[in-house]
């Protein structure tokens, strides 16, 4: 996931500074992980140094001094380059849950996989039907509904490989003790 | 406080084919549960039993503390039309009646006058979003529409407990997403239980527990769900 991009985005629609950004990131993206303020001042600090935003001004109301960022013509053509550029659809497989079943053969056997699989699959659900409550209830936002449906997505795929994960956990057990 | 809904022992068969092999569960009111595994185990079987649709080799179901299975079938046939409503995948609309009077049919069934059918009819339609197809017959509705008159036709009589199979398993994801939700807002709303059969686990999700078949037993581990034999 690329901050800079996002914050990038943000500023196109005019200047901000760091606090606000903050606030927009974490209102426009629900359930993804809230971003700290640190890392948005590094981040803004790396895309000044490289041309991408610039300083606009100061603001004061009551608190301390607020540096306000724009994002510059190279900032915009940059944002546009990643924006059409298309992303590799899952290159690698990097899934703690694909080294835990390996890992459980390897170390211990087949019943110490299934178990594993069992209680994941119990855990998997219960997430799910978390987040298909959020994007029910009466008042969810459309960025809410949309980032729900991302993960249920996603753990619906997860599922999918549990389930037929272990129907093959004997067979994988073989060719991984062999 | 003793279940709305159980069945014990529940068992049927199909000739020589076991269908059910001995299922006990119980569902409380207001509750909604899925019912969910692979293709075969059971689980439509196990929602005909429930609903009294279908007679049972063995096991009883007791509905409000009464073995339902005692009752004759006029009996029953009455129960379905008070405290039960029943949804399929496919919504089974006559073919002949508009979207109006199908949706009215259970009400004027149970003795409801016409007018008063028709506009509780009219104010489902309109809640499942096809109040514009009142007048509409079902072969001039897709699939659809006619999903949401059925779940309109199901929910009418606002039944203790609604038996739904597969309700979705026809629509595309947007047109399910408003069907499930409308089902959950009626149980939240007035109690009402759900018997949700499904295999999806995105379905699934939308229920408080599930009930994981497998050959005709319960599957504790859930994990039958999907994988075919």
């Amino acid at each position: 996931m690329s901050t800079a991009h996002v914050l990038l985005g943000l500023l196109s629609g005019g200047p901000r500074h760091g606090y606000d950004l903050k606030r927009a990131h974490d209102e426009r993206l629900p359930r993804a992980k809230p971003l700290a303020f640190g890392q948005v001042y590094a981040t803004l600090g790396r895309l000044e140094r490289d041309g991408f935003v610039a300083e606009a001004g100061q603001e004061r109301d009551g608190g301390p001094d607020r540096t306000s960022y724009t994002i510059t013509d190279e900032g915009r053509r940059h944002l546009d380059t990643w924006l059409s550029a298309i992303e590799p659809p899952a290159p690698y497989v990097t899934s703690e849950l694909f080294s835990k079943v390996v890992v459980a053969l390897l170390a211990a056997d087949a019943g110490r996989a299934r178990d594993f699989l069992v209680a994941q699959r119990a855990a998997h659900m219960s997430r799910m039907r978390e987040l298909t409550t959020a994007k029910s209830a009466p008042g969810a936002s459309v960025g809410d509904v949309v980032a729900a449906d991302y993960s249920i997505g996603h753990l619906e795929a997860d599922l999918r490989w549990l389930q037929t994960t272990l129907a093959r956990v004997a067979d994988l057990q073989k060719e991984v003790t062999s | 406080m003793s279940a709305l809904l159980s069945g014990t022992g529940l068992v049927r068969g199909y000739g020589s084919t076991p269908a059910l092999r001995g299922v006990d569960l119980a569902i409380d009111e207001g509750e909604i549960v899925a019912v969910t595994g692979p293709s075969g185990c059971g689980k439509s079987t196990l929602l005909h039993c429930l609903a009294g649709i279908l007679r049972l080799d063995a096991g009883t179901v007791t509905y409000r503390e009464q073995d339902i299975g005692l009752w004759s079938e006029a009996a029953r046939s009455r129960l379905r039309r008070t405290d039960f409503g029943v949804l399929f995948q496919f919504g089974q609309l006559v073919p002949e009646l508009t979207a109006v009077e199908n949706v009215a049919l259970p009400l004027l069934l149970a003795g409801t006058g016409r007018r008063e059918a028709r506009q509780g009819a009219l104010g489902w339609l309109d809640r499942l979003g096809v109040a514009d197809l009142a007048e509409q017959r079902p072969g001039a509705m897709s699939g659809g529409q006619q999903q949401r008159c059925a779940t309109a036709r199901a929910l009418v009589t606002e039944p203790r407990v609604l038996f739904a199979d597969e309700p979705t398993g026809a629509l595309d994801v947007l047109t399910g997403e408003q069907v499930l939700g409308e089902i959950v807002g009626v149980a939240r709303e007035r109690g009402m239980a759900v018997v949700l059969v499904t295999h999806e686990t995105s379905v699934a999700a939308y229920a408080d527990r599930e009930i994981a078949l497998r050959d005709g037993v319960l599957d504790p581990t859930g994990l039958g769900l999907g994988v075919t034999r």
